[in-house]
């Protein structure tokens, strides 16, 4: 084991000696965890842009937004109640980013079923998201909402709103999948050598992912 | 423990197979051949499309290419020369290859992913390439695709090539993060003993900030790209206006036009600069190696290359002054496009400073060396014309612009390709590119670049137009601006031709050129000490090599040599006997 790499000082005195050290700028983050960091990086950019432009054709849009809180309602044993659907959405993907961080706990200590478990439940969660996203999305199909235009306002409403919670749904399959690969491998014991790293960083875009989500609810459904 | 010390502790799978060698390789320096041999083939049809249009408006008629053809040719161009040429070759190709030798490194960190990033953009590639053969043919839009027309009929290639166009783009964007992320994780976290950042030769910063740009400045593109997919694909409306053509309403409503162009640019301005900032990077190696002398002012480089990057996404829409914007918005892209010809400046000067009273050898990459200083400084300050919203308005889409950009964005970046090409060659191959035909190559290259471009400057300012099929009969063209065009294109033709000599002596030399042995160029930096040459697969032999000083230690006081190789520890320079009583 050699000394010139573990960190010596903290503070920003250590920050400056780890980026004027030799090897690795980052002590002690392995290789995959920087390129995911950096990966989320970029992702952040790809929705800033997605959100900036939905923004930007709001407000040059000639005809009126819908009222959002309307259009996202749900009348649940003759009670209508706005966003409700959502509201469950956000309750559930925040509720697995719970789990994650328990198997990314359990992981470290080496509970492999648990931490196993953990993320299957996870991936659990992040499948009931995506379904109940295909139901928000048939209920919105059926009500005459398209990407290219719709009974109750501007055009642009339905573009990006399929668009938007698209490539976000798109990117909590890709994230179900890659924790359902994971959890078999981490349960089949094939990190019992390298450690368990690989589970916070499948939990890390995990967490990317639901941070999206409520920046998408921010700035979609509650405007 | 460091992740950077495993690697030496891990066995080699050297792989055996010729497939496994050669086609899918998961070797950085195989990868970067496939992906600097891809980028100048697609290369060669862009510029044999440039030809194309030379001709035509030099000599109008004289070839078969009607108004359509031309505006297909023109996006083509610079399209190809822009995204698949030079961001391919700096990246995948110069990146692939030095980034891990010159830091100390194995490989890229994961070089299955780097594999897949090379053939992901041989996909965006064929994708572009095949937009030629669907009905209708490739875009006609000009390279910025702006909506609306770029979607609209009536546009050249509005049918199936600008669908094809932005697929490729995305597919290339995909490529470019795959590499991306793994050349950036490279730099951070996998040099060898010894490496500090400070102690990394500029190549490797200016790739490394490159490769920070494009990772958070293609989203801006991908997102565009796919908005104006939809926009033509499903008839949403994000770029689209309400608007007539051909006496009906079109389907579109409300969309914003210009918020495409801001999204663009927010790529493109950072653009500029992945394709520049690799470039000085390269040149300054190049210089300080062939003049025998330290880079002067390393670190003040090195910030340079940092705050260019960090400027360039503020600067973006001094591409767009005639879209129409807020005075006072001018005015701030104005000063902040100007605030960056300060650390421009400063590494030109670094670099006249560093040839000063240097023992300047005029080899074929010094040359080129040369001539991108030169080449760069009237491109750059072309720029400082444009990027004053008073001048730019008047001078804007004509030739001036056209020469401008050429300039400071397509020549001298293409002169550092040339020159890190003659450069690292002996390493690539362990031969020598012939001399003579280096020199005649490049003469006629740096020579012909003005006569084609410094004309362009006077077509300008008398007004000429950019991206017209004809120049006929327009009152305000004066006809000698015809004969001026003549003159143009007869050079360009022959600088075109002449970038033959390039490729036959890269095939010549492969098999007849002189062995280089390791270190021709006598240069310091970790890629010229490999234990092999060209460097076996895993680059170091059984252990990583240990660095004890930077990379520029030319002309070392006392030293018996002129340079001392970065693995060298200080007991171990040779030294002169009497230089010990002092």
């Amino acid at each position: 084991m050699d000394n010139t790499s573990q960190p010596t000082t903290s503070g920003m005195n250590g920050l400056i000696e780890d980026w004027v050290s030799d090897k690795d700028a980052f002590k002690n983050v392995s290789w995959g965890k920087t390129m995911m960091w950096i990966f989320l990086l970029s992702d952040t950019f790809i929705f800033s842009c997605f959100l900036v432009g939905y923004m930007s054709v709001r407000m040059t849009t000639d005809v009126p937004w819908p009222n959002t809180s309307e259009v996202f309602a749900l009348t649940i044993a003759g009670e209508h109640i706005p966003l409700i659907l959502i509201a469950i959405m956000t309750f559930v993907l925040i509720t697995s980013s719970g789990t994650m961080a328990m198997a990314v706990n359990c992981g470290y200590r080496r509970q492999r079923k648990q931490a196993a478990i953990l993320m299957l439940v996870t991936a659990v969660f992040g499948v009931c998201f995506v379904g109940m996203q295909a139901f928000e999305w048939t209920k919105l199909i059926e009500e005459g909402v398209r990407p290219w235009g719709n009974p109750m306002g501007a055009p642009q409403f339905g573009a990006a709103f399929f668009m938007i919670t698209g490539f976000h749904g798109f990117h909590v399959s890709i994230g179900v999948i890659y924790l359902t690969v994971v959890a078999l491998k981490v349960l089949r014991g094939d990190y019992e050598e390298r450690g368990y790293e690989i589970v916070e960083i499948t939990g890390l875009y995990w967490h990317f992912v639901d941070l999206v989500w409520v920046f998408i609810f921010a700035f979609f459904y509650l405007w | 423990m460091a992740y950077a010390d495993d690697v030496e502790n891990e066995e080699l799978h050297e792989p055996t197979s010729f497939i496994s060698k050669y086609v899918w390789s998961q070797d950085h320096k195989v990868i970067a051949i496939q992906y600097s041999t891809t980028a100048i083939l697609v290369g060669l049809v862009a510029l044999v499309l440039s030809g194309m249009m030379r001709m035509q408006i030099g000599f109008p008629g004289s070839i078969d290419m009607d108004a359509t053809a031309y505006y297909q040719a023109m996006t083509m161009h610079g399209m190809i020369m822009v995204i698949y040429l030079l961001t391919a070759i700096f990246l995948g190709g110069f990146g692939n290859y030095l980034i891990p030798l010159m830091v100390g490194a194995r490989d890229m960190v994961f070089p299955y992913v780097n594999m897949l990033s090379y053939w992901f953009y041989l996909v965006s590639v064929l994708v572009l390439l095949a937009s030629f053969f669907v009905p209708g043919g490739p875009t006609g839009a000009g390279w910025t695709l702006y909506p609306p027309q770029a979607i609209t009929a009536g546009t050249p290639g509005s049918e199936w090539g600008i669908i094809l166009m932005l697929v490729s783009l995305i597919i290339f964007i995909i490529a470019a993060t795959m590499g991306g992320l793994n050349y950036v994780t490279t730099v951070l976290q996998a040099r060898t003993h010894g490496m500090t950042m400070f102690r990394m030769p500029l190549t490797v910063w200016g790739i490394f900030v490159a490769t920070i740009l494009a990772l958070l400045a293609f989203p801006a593109l991908f997102v565009s790209g796919l908005m104006m997919l939809l926009d033509k694909t499903i008839g949403t409306s994000f770029f689209m206006p309400d608007m007539m053509q051909f006496g009906s309403q079109l389907d579109y409503s409300g969309g914003s036009p210009i918020l495409f162009q801001h999204l663009f640019w927010f790529f493109g301005h950072p653009e500029v600069y992945i394709v520049a900032l690799p470039a000085f990077g390269l040149v300054s190696d190049l210089i300080s190696v062939h003049a025998r002398r330290s880079i002067f002012g390393y670190r003040m480089m090195v910030w340079a290359i940092v705050s260019i990057g960090v400027l360039s996404f503020v600067v973006w829409a001094h591409h767009m002054y005639v879209s129409g914007m807020n005075p006072y918005f001018g005015f701030f892209f104005a000063t902040t496009t100007l605030v960056i010809a300060v650390p421009t400046a400063l590494k030109v000067y670094n670099w006249l400073l560093t040839l000063w009273r240097g023992n300047i050898h005029l080899t074929v990459p010094m040359l080129f060396s040369l001539a991108f200083i030169v080449t760069f400084l009237v491109g750059g300050l072309t720029g400082l014309f444009l990027g004053n919203v008073v001048v730019d308005i008047p001078l804007s889409d004509t030739y001036f612009v056209v020469a401008h950009f050429h300039m400071v964005m397509g020549v001298a970046p293409i002169l550092v390709v040339f020159g890190s090409i003659y450069h690292w060659y002996p390493k690539i191959t362990g031969r020598m590119l012939h001399d003579g035909i280096g020199k005649l190559h490049f003469w006629i290259t740096f020579l012909g670049t003005y006569l084609i471009y410094f004309p362009m400057h006077y077509l300008g300012f008398l007004g000429m137009p950019r991206r017209y099929y004809a120049y006929e009969d327009y009152p305000f063209i004066p006809d000698s601006a015809q004969s001026l065009n003549a003159f143009i294109t007869v050079v360009a033709i022959v600088v075109g031709i002449s970038q033959l000599l390039f490729l036959f002596n890269l095939a010549y030399s492969y098999f007849k050129g002189a062995p280089s042995g390791g270190n021709p160029w006598r240069a310091t930096s970790l890629e010229w000490l490999t234990p092999e040459t060209p460097p076996k697969h895993g680059n170091w032999g059984p252990s990583l090599p240990v660095v004890h000083r930077w990379a520029y230690d030319y002309g070392v006081p006392g030293a018996v040599l002129d340079y001392v190789p970065q693995t060298t520890s200080a007991e171990e320079v040779p030294v002169h006997e009497n230089d010990h009583d002092e």
